[in-house]
């Protein structure tokens, strides 16, 4: 009884994780209609400079010190994105969407070897804050309080981003350009500066996913690559552009995932991949998808 | 003899009657324009009779045979050709390949995986005959998109009459060039189509060019068929002249 | 997918062999001047050029981007791993025929559902399904040999149905000599054979698909039909180019159905320019030269790449032919300006 429990509560909280993730790539495909191929490198990015900043550059340092260096990572990805995006992005924007999946494939390999060269081959992690956070008993077993941390940052953030979108004025310009944005520049939006800004909080989304996800589980090279994968599916799955389908995608996969690693080990992989191959043939927008 | 004509034709996009109960008939062998203001539903019918929309109601019948349900692909075979209000062409084809393409697609050679297009006489012979009937014998080796705009509204009606079709539409072969090349065009289209005695139906809203070249007038307003006959008449009709123009003919 | 003017090739088949008799005899002596290391690489760019080939017949000529035809090298590689680990079978010609049988009939099937979209639906419709096989490959480790792969080792191999065999000979180098020249052979029938389809009715159909869909649907071309045709034939080429690496590469693993292989396949088209019949040739072998001395030259070899393509998608979108053909456009056109003013 306790395994599912526990289960469930691994469930969630990946799926947290792959919510931010996805949530951002979807950002970024809806409103600057990209798929950015880069985005599972960035979570990693994220991920590597926040156990930089807890592990190796505040080591030993007190525990509150080491939670406020947490969104580390979500920052450093999110100026990175300030930059990528005005330089190598909007030159393309006139051009067919193909190119813009080279380039943002090319970032992908120059990100991996970005972050080979910053932080070498060799895990980087962040457990101080996992150790100091402790467990809670779940009925025999233990649970890491720090998972229901990130539990609640997951939901926290679902909150936010869903007010941010559509209870903002900047959600309202998001929204206009994401939906036609010629008729947006025409109302006097700064298409320009509403691309750069979905851009940077798509990024900011990925590092934030890695930021929280490394006390949990040590940055390797390579993780990012796994996870653009996944995030593919969810977003997939709940449909590109949509915040409810991220939402939705995500625990969907996660819980897939998990019962899948727990049950048949050797398809959930596959399995993942033919469900969104399914909702691709029966509902190629995903489940809340728009047609772009 | 009629070839075409449609029986209660409805088409509804939400409230509006864009096609409302049209009777529209075509006769083989002439030249009929197909006039009207913006959003009388020209565009809609050409739409519905190339399989372009299908009706909520009505039916279409070519040649008494009712075609209102099948495909694109069999109005295509039973002899209907359309050409696009904004021009529609293969823009990184040459010329040639675009007209050429045509002809291979009605002899049904595009299945061809293992023989050379560029190695076909007959086809190249017929796209060569039809690229001069359309005085477009010297851009052949032009890409379609680097054409200037007048060539381009002729190429596009030259692709379409190249599959020979009983029955072709042209949706405003004439907008957007300038009045001298308008005429031109509008020539070189007459004399190809009476030559060849192809029935055509030019959707234009020129009435000088619409009186000069046409056999027969059908006016469309708000849907239905306002008026429908020889220029001479359609030229003293009252209601085309207020809808049209904006005002009373004098008398 | 829309670019500015770029002429299409027009040279009949007797120019097309002037043209290319210098280049079949260049390859032909390659091998004596280049020595081992090199015609082994050489072989690998011909065999990743018959890749970049057939994944151009959807891109350049139909204007579909896939993200998925490593899923297709791997068929063709996988295919003939099993026949040398279950059937035991030792003939190229047979890993080519069971090969490119397997590889047709799995682009056929992922073609089918795959061509109801297009643009970014297709694209993430083809990795999804390239991803299900990596999958397949990755996890069924007692099949497929996991990430240990499975050896195909060239000493039991025959080529040209049993008349050349590596048992007696010298070892290795004879092997990559003699697979040098079959390659070659494969080679030259594949660029014979793509140059055919692609200048036939068929191909100026695709072609007219990739301009204009609607267009082409009101000419009475079956858009989804033809669209499904090309992916098969870009699939069972690109399957082919699968089977004819594992040989020499003498191991397979799942690597080559993960998806950045099949970024390094639209990485090597673009290179090379996708909009000309030879650019996705030139790519493919001077990809793979580039990734053989960046992977020599630096841990950051992927970094160097990526920096290459960023360089290649903003300044030259025609790939290096592309550019290549401009730069002897300007030429040409200078050279008659300067006559002109001349006389």
């Amino acid at each position: 009884m306790e395994i599912f429990i526990i289960q469930f509560l691994n469930s969630v909280f990946y799926a947290s994780i792959l919510f931010l993730i996805a949530a951002g790539l979807s950002l970024i495909y809806g409103v600057m209609q990209i798929i950015n191929l880069a985005h599972g490198s960035l979570y990693a990015l994220g991920a590597y400079v926040t156990a930089w900043a807890v592990g190796t550059l505040a080591a030993g340092g007190h525990v509150v010190l080491l939670f406020l260096l947490l969104p580390a990572g979500a920052v450093a990805v999110a100026a990175v994105g300030m930059v990528i995006e005005p330089t190598l992005l909007r030159p393309l924007y006139k051009r067919p969407e193909e190119y813009q999946l080279l380039v943002t494939f090319a970032l992908l390999l120059i990100l991996e070897d970005v972050m080979r060269f910053l932080f070498g081959g060799v895990p980087l992690s962040a457990d101080a804050i996992m150790d100091a956070t402790g467990s809670i008993p779940v009925m025999t077993l233990k649970y890491p309080v720090y998972n229901l941390m990130v539990i609640g940052i997951g939901i926290l953030a679902a909150l936010f981003l869903w007010a941010f979108i559509y209870r903002t004025r900047f959600g309202i310009m998001l929204r206009a350009t994401s939906q036609d944005r010629r008729m947006a520049s025409a109302l006097g939006i700064n298409v320009k500066r509403v691309y750069m800004q979905a851009f940077t909080i798509g990024c900011f989304m990925a590092g934030l996913g890695g930021a929280i996800v490394v006390p949990s589980q040590a940055a390797v090279l390579g993780m990012g690559i796994d996870a653009l994968i996944l995030a593919f599916v969810v977003v997939v799955i709940g449909g590109l552009g949509s915040l409810e389908g991220a939402l939705i995608g995500a625990l969907l996969v996660s819980f897939v995932r998990t019962a899948g690693i727990q049950f048949f080990p050797e398809i959930e992989l596959a399995v993942l991949y033919l469900i969104a191959a399914v909702v691709l043939l029966i509902r190629p927008t995903g489940m809340f998808g728009k047609v772009s | 003899m009629t070839l075409l004509r449609t029986v209660n034709l409805k088409k509804y996009f939400g409230e509006t009657h864009a096609v409302d109960d049209v009777n529209f008939t075509v006769t083989k062998g002439e030249l009929l324009s197909l006039v009207g203001s913006n959003g009388a539903g020209k565009t809609t019918l050409v739409n519905l009779i190339s399989a372009y929309l299908h009706p909520d109601e009505g039916q279409i019948l070519l040649d008494e045979e009712d075609i209102t349900h099948s495909s694109v692909n069999d109005r295509i075979q039973a002899g209907i050709a359309r050409s696009f209000q904004l021009v529609n062409l293969f823009d990184d084809l040459t010329a040639f390949d675009n007209v050429a393409l045509a002809i291979f697609a009605r002899e049904g050679k595009t299945g061809n995986l293992m023989s050379i297009a560029d190695h076909d006489e007959e086809v190249r012979r017929e796209a060569d005959e039809v690229m001069g009937q359309f005085g477009l014998e010297n851009k052949g080796g032009l890409t379609a998109g680097g054409l200037a705009q007048g060539e381009r509204k002729l190429l596009d009606v030259a692709v379409a009459y190249a599959l020979r079709p009983k029955l072709l539409f042209l949706d405003e072969p004439t907008s957007g060039v300038s009045t001298r090349d308008k005429l031109q065009i509008m020539d070189t289209i007459s004399s190809v189509v009476r030559a060849e005695n192809v029935t055509a139906v030019i959707i234009e809203h020129d009435m000088d060019v619409v009186f000069k070249y046409s056999d027969r007038i059908v006016a469309m307003h708000e849907g239905k068929i306002l008026a429908d006959g020889p220029p001479d008449e359609i030229r003293n009709n009252q209601d085309v002249a207020t809808t049209l123009l904006g005002a009373a003919l004098p008398s | 997918m829309k670019f500015g003017f770029i002429p299409t090739d027009k040279l009949s088949p007797w120019r097309l062999a002037a043209h290319g008799a210098p280049i079949v005899v260049v390859l032909l002596l390659f091998p004596q001047f280049g020595g081992l290391y090199q015609t082994q690489l050489l072989t690998y760019g011909l065999i990743f050029a018959i890749a970049a080939l057939g994944f151009n017949l959807l891109l350049g000529y139909t204007g579909l981007l896939s993200f998925g035809h490593s899923a297709y090298f791997a068929l063709g590689a996988y295919t003939a791993a099993f026949m040398v680990k279950y059937l035991g079978v030792g003939s190229m010609e047979l890993y080519i025929l069971g090969g490119l049988l397997i590889t047709a009939v799995i682009s056929a099937a992922f073609g089918y559902v795959c061509v109801r979209h297009t643009r970014i639906f297709f694209a993430v419709l083809t990795l999804a399904l390239s991803q299900v096989l990596w999958t397949l490959a990755y996890k069924f480790f007692w099949v497929t040999g996991g990430t240990d792969g499975i050896r195909v080792p060239f000493s039991k191999m025959t080529l040209l149905g049993g008349v050349v065999d590596f048992t007696s000979r010298g070892g290795y180098q004879s092997f990559v000599f003699s697979y040098y020249y079959y390659v070659v052979g494969l080679f030259l029938v594949c660029v014979s054979l793509m140059w055919v389809i692609v200048h036939s009715p068929f191909g100026k159909a695709l072609q007219a698909i990739r301009d204009n869909e609607t267009r082409a649907q009101f000419l009475g071309i079956r858009v989804r039909h033809y669209r499904w045709i090309a992916f098969l034939v870009s699939g069972t080429f690109t399957g082919l180019a699968g089977i004819l690496w594992v040989p020499l590469n003498g191991l397979v693993t799942p690597d080559i159905a993960w998806w950045p292989f099949s970024g390094e396949i639209i990485f090597m088209t673009v290179l090379g320019g996708f909009r000309n019949f030879t650019g996705p040739i030139i790519g493919a072998v001077v990809f793979n030269y580039l990734k053989t001395y960046a992977i020599a030259s630096t841990v950051f070899w992927q970094a160097a790449l990526g920096i290459i393509l960023l360089v290649l998608v903003l300044a030259l979108p025609a790939g290096i032919v592309g550019a290549c053909s401009r730069l002897t456009a300007k030429l040409r056109q200078k050279k008659e300006d300067e006559e002109d003013m001349a006389t």
